[in-house]
């Protein structure tokens, strides 16, 4: 058991070494921009350029739409399932795992082909039918974290119970949705909303092809063309990433862990 | 749940005269999964299939073969080769260290903060991918990052004299090792948690040794989920293109970055070509999905 022990602490130092060298050789890069001191010049420099804000600001925006339409899109058939149809169910856990299997360019090379300008649905016909379609593209891609998240929430909850007592008290679809459902799945929600700001903060390639100003071409742009802001970026990233995964731990703590279920 | 759910059906159609429930249940019924159903056919799966039809289509819109093909030409198998390298080497890599590092922080008998510590940082690093991961290595591996000036300096190996180069096949699989064994450690630390105390203490009484309660109990029942896991991995990485597209620029030809090309400005000079191009990308995403379902299910009895 003594080399057993040996051997873990090998293993777990080795990962903590590969993990963690390349965020501080990041850190350090990152302050090396003035000769001879360790400066924030670099992280001043990024947070005072202006597309680093537009281009931030465009993709916080991008990111609450696509939860949004991720809770819209997603609760509803999560909770329908459960409560109606639950032979549904294995059709429904497969769609939301195409997003793994379908990659993202090619979803989004289907996008520019279906819904181009001369199509039925022309999305690249203006900015904003555009700016709907990236949405709707992250949407996509949030799926199977978003539904999983939902679904483990509604797992917790008696959904048919809490169902049929508002239907007693006179509540109609809408408001058991809004305001029975919702607010008890809420923390899980919350999570799946989380990983999606995760995932769509700094990605590239559907607003790259789309030719949207969001954060991930950004982030590219200056990568190709600057030495030092590129790895204070990536540390801003980090946090940010480091951020939405802390929230949704600490969430977590707060989520029912089960209800009584009759059936 | 199946037998109640179906009663309380047949008391309610009792109960109402039938014209009425029948009028009232069939939009009802699927009021809720529309809104899914519509999301999903208009912006999943038709797309994904114009592509998939696109791909047997000529410029006329008339059936033909041509254009998979054409996927023999050199250049668009060597990237399917390199791409298909990469993802394997770094699905392999990431997958034994990302199950080592899951034993010892399990079963290692580690202080309990280091695998909730561990843990944690998985789910961070493991969404740590695209553009800032490359500047990352960039600024650690690239040559005047940290690593290969500290190796220089200090240990006189000049990485770069020796034939390494992060812009190279080994350069993207050990940035793409970064996102893979923290997300190998999420997915088999429960299956090793799975692993329960009595069969260690059943093997013992049968008088099995440590390398053999491995060998015969251990491995036999984490190996699908594993596998499943290698394949998840592979898929992962080959999808991915943001990383490999900052790090590289298109300096090195995988599939998405010849696709990427090929969406912005036709490189190859024939947009069905393209569609090929990603009809390939979905059948080898998606074979290895079939295997990972297929591994999935063998693994889930032991996890009961």
């Amino acid at each position: 058991m003594k080399t057993g022990r040996f051997w873990a602490w090998v293993v777990f130092i080795l990962g903590a070494a590969y993990f963690f060298i390349p965020l501080i050789a990041t850190a350090e890069f990152s302050m090396r921009m003035r000769r001879g001191a360790y400066s924030f010049d670099a992280y001043q420099i990024v947070l005072g350029d202006a597309r680093f804000q537009a281009t931030f600001m465009y993709s916080v925006v991008a990111a609450i739409f696509t939860i949004i339409l991720g809770v819209l899109v997603v609760v509803p058939a999560a909770y329908w399932i459960r409560l109606r149809l639950p032979q549904l169910r294995p059709i429904v856990e497969f769609i939301t795992l195409l997003p793994l299997v379908i990659p993202a360019i090619v979803i989004v090379f289907g996008y520019i082909r279906m819904y181009g300008s001369n199509s039925p649905l022309p999305f690249l016909a203006n900015d904003t039918a555009t700016n709907a379609l990236l949405v709707i593209g992250y949407a996509t891609l949030s799926l199977p974290y978003m539904y999983r998240a939902v679904d483990t929430g509604l797992r917790t909850i008696d959904v048919r119970t809490l169902t049929e007592a508002a239907q007693i008290l006179g509540a109609g679809w809408s408001t058991i949705i809004t305001r029975v459902i919702l607010p008890n799945v809420l923390i899980a929600v919350l999570s799946g909303a989380f990983l999606t700001f995760a995932i769509v903060i700094g990605e590239f390639t559907m607003a790259s092809l789309l030719n949207r100003p969001a954060f991930g071409p950004y982030l590219q742009n200056i990568g190709a063309n600057r030495a030092y802001e590129p790895a204070a970026l990536a540390i801003i990233a980090f946090a940010i990433t480091w951020g939405c995964m802390s929230l949704i731990q600490i969430l977590s703590r707060f989520a029912p862990k089960s209800a009584n279920r009759p059936n | 749940m199946t037998d109640l759910s179906l009663s309380n059906q047949t008391i309610s159609g009792k109960t109402a005269p039938p014209s009425e429930a029948r009028a009232l249940r069939l939009p009802t019924q699927w009021m809720g999964v529309a809104p899914f159903f519509i999301f999903a056919v208009m912006f999943l799966i038709l797309p994904t299939l114009y592509l998939m039809l696109g791909a047997f289509q000529n410029e006329a819109g008339e059936f033909t073969l041509e254009n998979l093909i054409a996927l023999s030409e050199p250049n668009i198998v060597a990237a399917y080769l390199i791409s298909i390298k990469v993802s394997l080497a770094s699905a392999l890599i990431g997958a034994f260290a990302g199950l080592a590092i899951a034993i010892a922080i399990v079963r290692g008998g580690l202080p309990s903060w280091i695998r909730s510590a561990t843990l944690t940082f998985s789910g961070v690093a493991s969404n740590f991918a695209g553009v800032p991961l490359a500047f990352a290595f960039l600024a650690t591996l690239g040559r005047l990052g940290l690593a290969t000036v500290i190796l220089n300096t200090v240990f006189g190996l000049n990485i770069y004299a020796h034939g390494f180069n992060i812009l190279s096949f080994w350069g993207l699989t050990l940035t793409y090792v970064y996102f893979q064994i923290p997300l190998m450690v999420v997915i088999i630390v429960p299956a090793i948690d799975g692993l329960k105390k009595e069969w260690g203490e059943a093997a013992a009484t049968l008088g099995a040794t440590t390398a053999q309660y491995w060998r015969m109990v251990v491995i036999p029942v984490i190996w699908p989920s594993f596998l499943g896991t290698v394949i998840l991995l592979f898929a992962n990485a080959f999808g991915a293109i943001a990383t490999a597209y900052a790090l590289t620029g298109s300096s090195l030809n995988i599939v998405p970055i010849l696709l990427y090309a090929q969406i912005r400005g036709d490189v190859l000079h024939n947009a069905h070509l393209g569609y090929a191009i990603a009809f390939g990308m979905i059948v080898i995403t998606g074979l290895a999905n079939v295997f990972y379902i297929w591994f999935r299910t063998r693994s889930e009895r032991w996890l009961k």
